[in-house]
């Protein structure tokens, strides 16, 4: 008798719906758990991000810029770029009013790059989080 | 903004907790949960922060 393999299905749900809270918990840390009522969450992830975030400046750690050469560079320069601009509104309204620290050698610097990547992944994790609330994979 | 100077040690500790509390929330279902992943995932950095400490203090000479 052939095994039956019972295959749990995810609830579908369309992108209109998802798509403005995962928008919404990038441009804003937090705003996504906000939005979908989970408050305390909410003010544990924003206080997350925006203190590993100002640890990040006040370490005058620097933004990565994408740039291109050998294969290692151009993964950790853009995909550092891209990690930094996961912050969302931290991350613009930093580089708008003119941050732009550049690379100076030294442990303090080094941690506060460090801080500012961390920072804009520490909100992916929240910004997955939302969808999988948002998509009734997780209460 | 003010600029701060961490130790090496403070910087990592602080990175511990704040990266602990993000993974605790968003990992487990319930708050008990939650506390105990992120209070052991803070537990899991402190000892490997201070076991590769001692590897590259002992690997130095």
């Amino acid at each position: 008798m052939a095994e039956q393999v019972a295959i749990k299905k995810e609830p579908s749900v369309s992108v209109m719906t998802w798509a403005p809270v995962v928008l919404l918990a990038w441009i804003i840390p937090g705003a996504g758990h906000f939005y979908l009522k989970r408050t305390g969450r909410a003010m544990m992830l924003a206080a997350s991000v925006l203190i590993t975030f100002l640890f990040g400046i006040m370490m005058r750690g620097a933004m990565f810029q994408p740039a291109s050469g050998d294969l290692l560079t151009t993964i950790i320069y853009t995909g550092g770029h891209f990690a930094d601009m996961m912050s969302g509104i931290l991350y613009f309204l930093t580089t708008w009013l003119g941050y732009d620290q550049p690379e100076i050698a030294g442990h303090v610097h080094d941690y506060g790059t460090k801080f500012l990547v961390a920072a804009g992944l520490m909100n992916v994790l929240a910004m997955v989080d939302a969808f999988e609330i948002v998509s009734g994979r997780k209460d | 903004m003010p600029k701060v100077n961490l130790s090496h040690f403070e910087a990592a500790l602080l990175f511990a907790l704040l990266c602990s509390v993000v993974l605790g929330v968003v990992t487990k279902k319930t708050d008990q949960e939650r506390l105990r992943y992120g209070l052991r995932s803070f537990g899991y950095f402190v000892a490997v922060m201070f076991g590769l400490g001692w590897l590259m203090y002992l690997g130095h000479g």
